[in-house]
């Protein structure tokens, strides 16, 4: 349209019309050079401002996010750890009522048993035997001189041989003591045998406490740690969510093709129980899909307050708050439901093989027209993919129910993975910001360059014209409008670079 | 209502349990049958030479057996009498919701079809009109939205003197089909007459607010629902 214009500006004179018109355009631009440049340099330079006012506010937001994510993260390391520390406390109460409530009777079963060592220590202690009464007497008698009297000699004989005697009889009544004492000291064994496995047991008892205290002080410091803000712990809270998110993630998606493989060992024999004909609205979704995957659905849902009640998860505090015993109460409930939608689905996985056979036999039987169909013997083991079927039908609504384990850990590191995330995307769109803030910029130098192309006859001319001193003038202007406009640009920069610096 | 405030756990798990035999044991409200059901009413006329193309209304019925799923319908009629009356069905069934059900219920229908088979005697009237009039009653009576009427016959009408046949008839949403297999072909039966008639009752049909196919080719059974 414009170039229709310009090329008949006088008719029949394409060529010239163009060169007028392109001559009066150029001497226009030439005119308007300096309102011009202003504009596109202050176009330009409006844009990446209000860019910049944009990437600005969008990183007080990360900020803000951030800032979020790290209070979520401390409050669920927090929590965890509690937990933690809570069931460590509770299994070292359990462990010193198990171990050390019973402590009383075994003090006094040591004492007895002390008592009964030290009475046959006493008893086994060999005393020397004492020395006949008479026996100084008898010394007495011997030391008289028999001055070769016959009479004499006989008497000292005959107490020789009575103290011999006598220190015969003494010995074996010693001999016999000591039998006895080594008797005692034989019936001490098993005595010290119980004595010495008593204490082993208790300093098992103690090294188990002790372990257990271990572990409780290294989680106790680590609450500290958390409780302190310090980045250590949110780093390691950070590696440890995300970790558990995509540990999480893999079993979550395992769980969901058990789902899957469920569904399809209910969803067929499910069309015996709601017809096979019925259909969800106006969409072409059976309503025995929908049953099976309810029936599902139910059970996963029975398996996160069995959970629940166990305390092996928290995603319910009502059921938390429940009393003991109501507890108790609602998990034998829960497990009997559950128990019974396994025995369904036992027999719907039982049947699924007989409609499947049934399905089966009728197709063949409807395929040959007029023809007998062959009688098929059935092979050895057939039963056990019927059994398999009825197994994994009754296993699988148990398997499920621990998907809340996963599905908890899934959801709270879901929420700190998820802030990560968008902090990553609002710096990733501060970046890009930043970058066509400044690539607006540069093109509009750049249109500026393109603008003197365009006209830069009538600038040679008009550098050619000038008068030298204006020319001087100019000449000396001009680098000094360049400095100062680099300079701005530094200036600029120099701003900008603590803050990317910070944001790296 | 005490006991309710008092264990509210209780309650959930009892509202859960209600849900499940609810979801499980009752046909819920919300599924609804709203995908074309098909019912099939096969007619055979027996007169004459016809008889013979059993085998090809036997391969019908087997496809239809096989195509046909739980909730839908299929009858079987002979037209061999002046006047086409109840006597003339052989088998009709509206099979079960339950596949297992329908499942036997077709192969009861089979063995009806076994039996029909046996059954050779040929007629020397034929009440087309009749049993299409008789067709059609059973599958509004059906309630299925796709209606089907297949006429294994060579479409001549043989009543007695005393009956009118020459009257509009309501064809209403059913497709009539007309069937020749390889018994027709082989007789070449494809007269110019046969032609004849064959115009006479798309006409017939059509005025009757119904659609009229034919079907030449029994290994494309396909067509008869399309």
């Amino acid at each position: 349209m414009a170039f229709d214009i310009m090329s008949n500006l006088i008719e029949g004179e394409p060529g010239l019309s163009i060169a007028i018109s392109v001559i009066t355009l150029v001497l226009v631009m030439y005119i308007s050079r300096q309102p011009a440049h202003e504009i596109i340099l202050s176009i330009t330079r409006g844009i990446r401002n209000t860019l910049r006012l944009m990437a600005r506010s969008i990183m007080s937001a990360e900020k803000a996010v951030q800032a979020k994510n790290r209070e979520v993260l401390i409050s669920q390391g927090k929590e965890k750890a509690e937990r933690f520390i809570e069931r460590e406390f509770h299994r070292v109460a359990v462990q010193v009522n198990r171990d050390l409530s019973g402590y009383p009777s075994l003090q006094r079963d040591l004492k007895d048993q002390i008592t009964r060592i030290d009475d046959d220590y006493v008893g086994s202690s060999e005393v020397p035997p004492q020395p006949p009464e008479w026996l100084k007497a008898v010394e007495a008698v011997a030391s008289i001189p028999d001055n070769g009297s016959p009479v004499v000699a006989k008497i000292l004989n005959d107490i020789h041989i009575t103290l011999k005697k006598s220190l015969d009889v003494d010995l074996q009544e010693y001999r016999r003591a000591n039998r006895d004492r080594h008797n005692l000291l034989k019936k001490m064994m098993p005595h010290w045998r119980s004595l010495s496995d008593s204490l082993d047991s208790v300093e098992k008892k103690i090294t188990g406490l002790e372990q257990r205290t271990v572990v409780l002080d290294s989680q106790i410091d680590e609450y500290e740690e958390i409780q302190n803000h310090t980045d250590h712990a949110q780093r390691t809270l950070s590696e440890s969510s995300l970790s558990q998110f995509f540990i999480s993630g893999i079993v979550l998606c395992l769980a969901v093709v058990g789902m899957y493989v469920n569904f399809h060992l209910v969803a067929m024999p499910m069309e015996e129980v709601v017809g096979a004909s019925s259909y969800l609205g106006s969409s072409s979704i059976k309503a025995s899909d929908v049953a099976a995957i309810f029936v599902i659905s139910i059970e996963v849902i029975l398996g996160l307050f069995l959970m629940e009640l166990i305390g092996l998860t928290r995603l319910f505090p009502v059921v938390n708050q429940l009393e003991n015993h109501k507890r108790k109460t609602i998990f034998w409930i829960v497990l009997t439901f559950i128990l019974l939608l396994a025995g369904l689905e036992a027999s719907l996985a039982y049947m699924r093989d007989t409609l499947v056979a049934d399905k089966l036999a009728l197709s063949q039987l409807l395929a040959g027209s007029g023809v007998t169909p062959v009688e098929v013997t059935e092979p050895p083991l057939y039963w056990i993919p019927s059994v398999g079927q009825m197994l994994m039908g009754f296993i699988l609504p148990f398997v499920l129910t621990f998907v809340a384990i996963p599905l908890e850990l899934f959801i709270h590191s879901f929420r700190t993975v998820g802030g990560q995330f968008v902090v990553w995307l609002l710096q990733l769109l501060v970046s890009t910001i930043r970058f066509l803030a400044n690539a607006i910029y540069g093109m509009g130098r750049v249109l500026v360059n393109v603008y003197d192309l365009v006209i830069f006859v009538p600038l040679k001319i008009e550098s050619v014209i000038k008068p030298k001193k204006s020319r001087k003038k100019s000449k000396k202007l001009a680098p000094v409008i360049l400095k100062e406009t680099q300079e701005q640009q530094k200036q600029e920069e120099r701003q900008e670079q603590p803050k990317l610096m910070k944001d790296i | 209502m005490i006991w309710v405030y008092k264990t509210p756990g209780l309650s959930l798990l009892l509202c859960l349990l209600v849900a499940v035999l609810v979801a499980c044991t009752e046909q819920n409200k919300a599924f609804v049958d709203h995908q074309e059901k098909r019912a099939v009413y096969v007619l055979v006329d027996a007169s004459g030479h016809y008889s013979s193309t059993f085998n090809d209304v036997q391969k019908v019925m087997r496809y239809l057996l096989r195509t046909l799923q739980p909730g839908e319908s299929l009858a079987l009629a002979r037209i061999d009498s002046g006047s086409f009356n109840e006597s003339d069905i052989v088998a009709r069934m509206t099979f079960d919701i339950r596949p297992s059900m329908a499942n036997a219920q077709k192969r009861a229908f089979l063995q009806m079809l076994e039996n029909f088979s046996k059954d050779t005697r040929s007629s020397k009237q034929t009440d087309i009109t009749g049993g299409t009039l008789q067709a059609i009653e059973y599958l509004n009576e059906a309630g299925s939205r796709s209606k089907h009427i297949l006429l294994f016959s060579d479409l001549k009408e043989e009543t007695r003197e005393d009956k009118v046949r020459d009257f509009p008839v309501n064809y209403s949403g059913a497709s009539v089909v007309a069937m020749y297999g390889s018994n027709l072909q082989s007789k070449n039966l494809l007269s110019k007459d046969y032609v004849k008639r064959m115009e006479y009752w798309e006409n017939k049909v059509e005025k009757g607010m119904g659609s009229w196919k034919q079907i030449t080719d029994l290994d494309q059974l396909d067509t008869i629902f399309e």
